[in-house]
């Protein structure tokens, strides 16, 4: 298996009580509410952090972005993973991931991790995402172009990374003269691309015709089941049997040296939720043509608040229930987390280990509980059940890497344009 | 005075546009805001006793599909010539409706001699020297539509007070098809200024007096620019005359345009 240390790095140095009374705190919450000061300290928790993840003996570091929002303080999922590629050694930067669509030089994105995948030696995994909601807005990208960008995104940058420039791209949302980055990956073909996502089915469909691991965030092991039925379904079609390898799943979890500290910490995990100090608002997390039109009534009944969100929002008590958050000594949560193994057998595991203002310390000794107590127990019950990672099971980086299809899939240059006429989900040609 | 209005489609580059089309007389086309129009206004009924009214579904919106190509407002305004050109109408005159008002303003730069008359109402499409176009973005389909009207009353009397859940899937598709085409500069041209000069149709521009939508300085560009135009503005009422003030914009209308 595959363990991965993350953390949203909560930007919660800011008065409480003024989050709450503006309401939904991503997106419009002033940034006359951001203090620089501890800002630059906590940048500096995280990254000492992160040291020590991967000293204690993580596996990879996963790294995210948001925009406007003080849940998420990692505005540039591509500037902490070049730090990281300087001062760690041996973990995966494991970035899920850059959003796509909210990008309008792809070519831009496809230099910078190049360069990190060198400077960190072949240690990258390039997830991408489409960005949430309020990010289109916080970026002024039209969210109604939000799927399309995404997928022309990925095939020019994987076209930048494979195939020797100069090249001219004339897509519909990309254009460029010249693609020649004087910069390319180290890891060949290319870097290993992993797809986290929550609900979105086109999502699933697209990372299984792909062949890229789909991690699923946090999802309730129902959901999580059905994401890996739709996804199998779509690898069945595009001819491979998707495993464990194909699986990723991230999990709350908040480890400390008693019971009662550790749920006092987990309960910070609400703080992102809305409890303390909400996300966005309905309105701006679901932009209209962001979401798939099978899904709009959903959607504006959710936008309306005539009905709760899509994704669900239990408390802190239901959620402990559902193990949704895990939280205790490693003794206690051991047991619990191999349940969830049980349940949805991934072979990538991200373990979100702190959120709001759990204190650096206290962080710093999640990490080292998970890492050194919980980790040895999960890994060997992982190899129990077969749950054997990407690389441990060295399969091919994408689809038209495949050589083991049961439907012949010939490595193919993607042609711009020709993909993105029609409304239909794109098909890798040869598949 | 009952209207009797036929609906029927109408092929215009590769979209079957939804037209609705009643009364006699010289050709009038509408066309509606950027939350779509209800398939029948009073204001309607009252510009088909004097004028053959077409009240098209812009192509995206309402009953009429959405052209995956298009990428402008101005994508609109040559659809809309179009159809004019394939129903045989040699002469038109405009009445455009806020974002309607918009392509109305496009079509009349497109071909200076051919509008009978132009009327723009709380038009979208310049940038407002003061003040912003609301942003529907930030907004709720139920926010935002009632930011269009002067009184809570007039909204509901249009609406009902909680629209239904429909009505809110209807303004979904809207404003998907406005992001679309119009999402960045968001629902201004940065060219039409500079070509409004050209048009020789006699233009008429009205404002509500509490218009929330398209700040009253965008009205007062659109009066100097136009050739002649001259500028109304309609007391007591949001942006949306058509629906708040229905019998004071059709009597508008009505003198403006009824008489050659």
């Amino acid at each position: 298996m595959h363990f991965m240390f993350f953390t949203e790095q909560p930007m919660s140095a800011y008065s409480s009580a003024e989050g709450l009374k503006f309401g939904a705190t991503a997106l419009m919450f002033s940034n006359r509410h951001f203090d620089p000061v501890a800002g630059s300290r906590l940048y500096n928790e995280y990254l000492e952090q992160y040291v020590v993840a991967e000293e204690a003996g993580f596996d990879g570091i996963m790294l995210n972005e948001h925009h406007n929002a003080p849940f998420c303080m990692q505005a540039k999922a591509n500037v902490f993973a070049s730090v990281l590629a300087g001062v760690t050694k041996r973990v995966k930067l494991v970035l899920l991931g850059n959003p796509l669509p909210l990008a309008e030089n792809p070519v831009r994105l496809a230099e910078e991790l190049a360069m990190i995948d060198m400077i960190s030696k072949g240690r990258l995994v390039s997830g991408f995402v489409r960005g949430g909601g309020q990010e289109q807005l916080a970026t002024g990208v039209n969210p109604a172009f939000n799927r399309e960008r995404f997928e022309e995104a990925h095939d020019l940058i994987v076209k930048a990374w494979t195939q020797p420039g100069p090249f001219r791209w004339e897509g519909t949302h990309y254009q460029h003269r010249v693609v020649n980055p004087w910069a390319v990956p180290l890891q060949k073909p290319y870097p290993r691309v992993w797809i986290p996502g929550v609900v979105s089915r086109e999502t699933i469909i697209w990372s299984a015709r792909q062949r890229y691991p789909y991690i699923a965030l946090n999802t309730s092991i129902e959901a999580t089941k059905k994401i890996w039925q739709t996804y199998d379904e779509a690898a069945a079609e595009a001819g491979y049997t998707a495993g464990p390898e194909n699986r990723g799943y991230l999990q709350r979890v908040h480890v400390a040296e008693t019971e009662e500290k550790a749920i006092e910490n987990a309960r910070q995990f609400m703080w992102m939720q809305g409890e303390f100090t909400g996300l966005a608002h309905p309105v701006w997390s679901s932009p209209s043509g962001y979401f798939s039109p099978t899904q709009r009534r959903a959607f504006v009944e959710f936008a309306s608040g005539r009905a709760i969100s899509p994704r669900g929002r239990p408390d802190f008590e239901q959620q402990l229930k559902d193990m949704q958050i895990i939280a205790g000594t490693p003794k206690t949560v051991i047991p619990q987390l191999k349940r969830i193994l049980d349940e949805t057998r991934p072979s990538i595991m991200a373990l979100w280990a702190n959120d709001g203002a759990v204190s650096h310390e206290d962080s710093k000794t999640c990490i080292r509980l998970l890492a050194q107590e919980v980790l040895p127990a999960l890994r060997e019950h992982g190899d129990r059940l077969g749950l054997k990672s990407p690389f441990e099971a060295d399969v091919p980086v994408s689809i038209a890497y495949s050589q083991d299809l049961k439907k012949a899939a010939a490595i193919t240059s993607v042609t711009p344009g020709a993909r993105h006429s029609s409304g239909a989900p794109a098909r890798r040609a040869g598949s | 005075m009952t209207v009797a209005w036929s609906d029927r489609p109408v092929e215009i580059a590769g979209v079957k546009l939804h037209v609705s089309r009643a009364g006699k007389g010289a050709p009038l086309l509408v066309l509606h805001h950027d939350i779509g129009t209800l398939e029948r206004l009073p204001f309607y009924d009252a510009l088909a006793q004097r004028f053959d009214v077409l009240v098209p579904h812009h192509p995206g919106y309402g009953k009429s599909p959405r052209p995956e190509w298009a990428r402008s407002v101005r994508d609109v305004a040559v659809m809309y010539r179009w159809l004019l050109a394939g129903l045989g109408i040699e002469r038109a005159s405009l009445v455009g409706l806020g974002f309607g008002g918009w392509i109305a303003a496009e079509m009349a730069t497109m071909a200076p001699r051919d509008v009978e008359r132009l009327v723009l109402v709380g038009a979208m499409g310049l940038k407002p020297p003061e003040g912003d176009i609301l942003d529907q973005a930030l907004l709720s389909y139920i926010d935002y539509a009632r930011a269009g009207f002067h009184t809570a009353e007039a909204f509901a009397a249009v609406y009902g007070a909680e629209p239904s859940t429909d009505q809110l899937e209807q303004w979904d598709i809207c404003r998907e098809m406005s992001f679309r085409i119009a999402w960045k500069p968001y629902m201004y041209s940065q060219t039409l200024p500079h070509l409004l000069g050209g048009v020789r149709a006699p233009a008429l521009v009205v404002w509500g007096s509490d218009d929330r939508v398209v700040p009253l300085s965008a009205g007062k560009v659109y009066a100097a620019s136009l050739p002649g135009a001259r500028l109304e503005i309609v007391k007591d009422c949001g942006h949306c005359v058509d629906m708040e003030k229905p019998e004071a914009l059709a009597s508008l209308v009505r003198s403006f345009a009824g008489t050659k």
